[in-house]
């Protein structure tokens, strides 16, 4: 249970426009080897941002504070050189919408190859069978042919395979997938996710999954950490945050799935939206929508709390939302 | 393959193109005021000659017929001699039309050379000096009237400070791109804003695309992410416009070569509408419209090329 984790994020920290903005706020969490953490929450609850944070994969406006330690080293703080070893050798990304993040332009050959080139000694002839066997070890058939072809070629399922295999490319230790099944059919999000973990087990990789989607939580992730306006509000085991769901958010967020071979119930809605990165309410950023708010959470920000090891919440009324019981 | 079909397909579109462009011209010189036997005679003329003018000229034929024959000739290579000159129009074409065309040529690379670089400082610096700086500058480039910056460049250029000469047309290829280095660049440097303009906005589009962020995220080196995957999408939208400035470009070098005094396509032109010597305008103007088509259909080659998606 004390293993060393392969990817430790501390107080990570990042802002627009100067600070006036803070899309992500005071964010920490650990990734242990082989593990598949889930990172959720509604659009903008800043989940993607803080992926592409740990990658320093930011517009020009986009401040980043904090530490993010990996093998020994800082991401945040490591050289130009440094990172682009990182980026796509160590740790690879792969993006939510597969039409845009695969170069409309370029043969699906080159964008494969182009990433072996830079984080592996093989020549190009080496290059040119590891790119078939990465097509192979992605499940697209037809290997050779389809590495000549262009990314408006191929289905909305086999490009995001694509994008996996331009990821794996490197030999990753660690992926990081922003809502890989977002943009696919149901039928194909579950090959998509059934071959993520397939490969996690191949190449023991970890996994960063950030979704929306508990569903897709349920089906693949080990552990759990849900965000909301930039904070990690709960984290813990998807079996105990499922089970017992002690932040209201969460909560909320779990009685708004539907679930099959259970008896019909109405389903919960969390009221309003999410609010904008300008508007973030005083205290608890959640208490406007929040059926359990007190006095206490419209005066102070609740800090992560450890109920158990490796299980934290941010809620000042954790008793009575634990006691409400899971909606599952 | 489809690129091979895309040719075939884009070669046969030709035929109407090229069609059409004979009608328009035949029409259009026949609406010119004035009419080539009173040129060549002067006002008082006797009507025998203007007849006998006319009948060799086969201008007292019907229209269908002058055309069919205007048609057959041309695709021939026949364009009928000269009024004035006396010589075969071909002949005169061939003469004058690789001038302009190393004219144009050299006026094009010169904008590239300018545009390209200069896109990509004000892309990458948007919205700080340098930006700034390249943008204003252009913007008085592309206000600036051709044949006014062309005077200037001769002022200061050829006449001041003698580095180049004042006009003329030299002997030997390197003493042509010598005599025409300042008229390109004359030509050049309203095309280049264009382009600059064109390409900077493309590159600022392109440069935050999720395809782009991959690319930075897969660790390679950003001089090839800037080649690969930001220029070579960005000049997709400039290749086009490129491609339909050319006959903006052959058409400011009618102004050019005659600031500059270059023996081109351009100064014939204008001498032979001054001279209602209509076979030499009908002649130039076709040659002129083929190659602004052949353009065309070498800018839609380099955009299949540049993106697959084209050719489809």
């Amino acid at each position: 249970m004390t293993q060393a984790p392969a990817l430790e994020v501390r107080n990570l920290t990042t802002t627009f426009a100067g600070g006036r903005l803070t899309a992500v706020n005071d964010v920490s969490f650990t990734v242990l080897p082989g593990e598949v953490l889930g990172l959720v929450g509604e659009s903008g609850s800043g989940k993607s941002v803080t992926l592409r944070s740990i990658m320093r994969l930011l517009p020009a406006s986009g401040a980043v504070s904090g530490h993010v330690r990996w093998q020994g080293r800082d991401i945040l703080t490591m050289s130009d050189a440094d990172l682009r070893g990182v980026r796509g050798g160590q740790i690879s990304m792969i993006f939510q919408e597969p039409m845009t993040a695969l170069n409309p332009v370029l043969p699906v050959f080159t964008q494969i190859e182009e990433n072996l080139k830079a984080h592996t000694d093989l020549d190009r002839a080496a290059r040119a069978a590891r790119a078939r066997d990465l097509m192979d070890l992605v499940g697209i058939p037809d290997a050779a042919r389809r590495l000549k072809e262009y990314p408006h070629q191929f289905s909305g399922g086999m490009r995001q395979r694509v994008m996996i295999a331009i990821a794996l490319a490197g030999n990753p230790t660690l992926l990081l997938a922003d809502e890989p099944t977002t943009a696919l059919d149901v039928t194909i999000q579950d090959q998509i996710l059934k071959l993520i973990l397939d490969l996690r087990d191949e190449l023991s990789m970890s996994v960063v999954l950030v979704t929306h989607d508990l569903g897709v939580v349920a089906a693949t992730c080990d552990r759990i950490a849900v965000m909301y306006a930039g904070r990690i509000v709960e984290t813990g085991t998807v079996r105990d945050v499922f089970a017992q769901p002690a932040h209201a958010y969460t909560r909320g967020l779990l009685g708004s799935v539907p679930h099959a071979g259970t008896e019909r119930s109405m389903l919960l809605s969390i009221e309003g939206t999410p609010p904008p990165l300008d508007r973030i309410p005083a205290g608890c950023a959640f208490n406007p929508r929040c059926d359990f708010a007190t006095g206490p959470c419209r005066a102070r920000v609740p800090v992560l709390e450890d109920l158990a090891p490796g299980r934290s919440v941010a809620c000042f009324n954790r008793t009575a939302v634990t006691a409400a019981g899971s909606p599952v | 393959m489809h690129l091979a079909s895309f040719i075939v397909r884009r070669l046969l579109q030709l035929i109407p193109t090229l069609l059409f462009i004979l009608i328009v011209v035949f029409v259009l010189v026949r609406l010119l005021p004035g009419d080539p036997a009173s040129a060549i005679l002067g006002d008082r003329a006797l009507d025998a000659d203007v007849e006998r003018i006319n009948r060799e000229l086969g201008l007292d034929r019907s229209l269908p017929v002058q055309f069919a024959v205007f048609a057959k000739s041309v695709a021939t290579g026949n364009l009928g001699n000269s009024i004035h000159l006396k010589l075969p129009v071909a002949e005169l074409i061939a003469a004058r039309l690789p001038i302009t065309i190393l004219l144009t040529v050299m006026a094009a690379l010169i904008a590239v050379l300018f545009a390209v670089p200069l896109a990509f400082v004000a892309a990458l610096r948007r919205g700080r000096a340098a930006d700034s700086v390249v943008r204003g500058a252009f913007q008085v480039g592309l206000s600036m009237p051709v044949f006014y910056l062309g005077l200037i460049l001769l002022t200061v250029f050829g006449a001041r400070l003698g580095w180049f000469p004042v006009g003329g047309y030299g002997d030997g290829f390197l003493d042509h791109l010598y005599h025409l280095f300042l008229p390109a660049l004359t030509l050049a440097l309203s095309l280049s804003a264009i382009l600059m303009r064109n390409l900077r906005a493309a590159i600022i589009g392109v440069i935050d695309a999720e395809y782009v962020q991959f690319a930075r995220a897969k660790g390679l080196r950003p001089r090839l992410i800037l080649s690969r995957h930001v220029l070579r999408n960005a000049l997709i939208s400039t290749v086009a416009l490129f491609g339909l400035s050319i006959g903006t470009l052959l058409g400011g070098a009618v102004i050019t070569e005659t600031v500059f005094a270059i023996p081109g396509a351009g100064r014939l032109m204008v001498d032979s509408i001054y001279g209602r010597d209509y076979p030499v305008v009908q002649g130039l103007t076709i040659a002129l419209a083929v190659l602004v088509s052949l353009t065309f259909l070498l800018t839609d080659l380099v955009q299949a090329w540049l993106d697959p998606r084209v050719a489809r």
